[in-house]
């Protein structure tokens, strides 16, 4: 029951915070300026990226990737103020959070021997830049229409089976495979576009 | 990002998949956990009975007010109530 309405409220969330058109620049000015709701906004946009950072990139056992997630959050929000250039927040937080990472990797290995403390950096580099990658494209899905983003992100993203998707979004399982290939055509026009004249328009697919 | 094709996106999407709803709402809920903490520390500061107690179970202290005990939130009651 629990897990079901925590799954509903994330995905209620996260469509909000991807369908969100505020800059991180403005989001972080209003969250300097107290505004809750935008704070709540700002946890949600980088929320995947401090998770995967910390679970895919340094392999953090879940507990260790919850205290960071928290501490990064935290610090974030007490440290806000120090940000010289609100439309880097992206780069600060993944500073940190590698930061808190490698932390909380080296408090581990302290008894074991030196050279293994290079390790998890190292390691780290080439998941990192994917990272970075994999943002982009989800905020090139932002620019996509509602359902296309939805049915990518729940078969990807949350891994859900098409019959799943077809009973959370009302459609016929037979639908979805073709649903989601012209879901992903569109997005890469969105990323074409990008670099490029033209881009996808913003028409429900159906 | 070079080349767009679907096998490539596919993976790219599937990097970021949704952390885990309750770490999200703990941080989220930040502002006001900060804002309770503060009303904690006030307490303690005034009641000794109560700071006991606190110190005693930091965890159970926050929950009992609403808040979501994080490692980052105890570290800070713990430190700002021994000080």
């Amino acid at each position: 029951m629990e897990a079901a309405r925590d799954a509903r409220e994330a995905a209620a969330r996260s469509a909000a915070a991807l369908s969100e058109p505020l800059t991180d620049a403005r989001l972080v000015a209003r969250c300097r300026d107290g505004d809750e709701e935008a704070w709540r906004t700002l946890v949600e946009r980088f929320s995947r990226y401090v998770y995967a950072i910390a679970v895919q990139a340094f392999r953090l056992p879940e507990h260790d990737a919850e205290d960071v997630f928290q501490e990064v959050f935290a610090r974030v929000y007490e440290r806000l103020d120090t940000l010289r250039e609100d439309d880097a927040v992206r780069p600060w937080i993944a500073q940190l959070t590698r930061r808190l990472c490698i932390d909380r990797l080296r408090s581990g290995t302290r008894e074991i021997a030196s050279d293994a403390e290079e390790l998890p950096e190292v390691a780290a580099d080439d998941v990192l830049a994917q990272l970075e990658e994999a943002f982009d494209v989800h905020e090139a899905l932002t620019e996509l229409p509602e359902n296309c983003r939805e049915i990518l992100d729940r078969f990807f993203a949350r891994d859900e089976s098409y019959r799943a998707i077809g009973e959370a979004l009302e459609l016929p399982a037979g639908t979805i495979a073709s649903r989601i290939s012209r879901c992903l055509d569109k997005l890469r026009d969105v990323l074409v576009g990008r670099n490029g004249p033209g881009g996808a328009s913003s028409e429900q697919v159906t | 990002m070079n080349a767009y094709d679907i096998e490539r996106l596919s993976r790219l999407i599937g990097m970021l998949p949704p952390a885990p709803a309750a770490w999200v709402r703990a941080a989220g809920e930040l502002p006001r956990a900060r804002r309770e903490l503060d009303g904690i520390v006030a307490r303690a500061e005034a009641d000794a009975e109560f700071r006991r107690a606190l110190i005693a179970d930091l965890e159970n202290a926050l929950r009992a007010e609403g808040v979501e005990p994080t490692w980052p939130l105890l570290v800070e009651l713990r430190r700002r109530v021994s000080s």
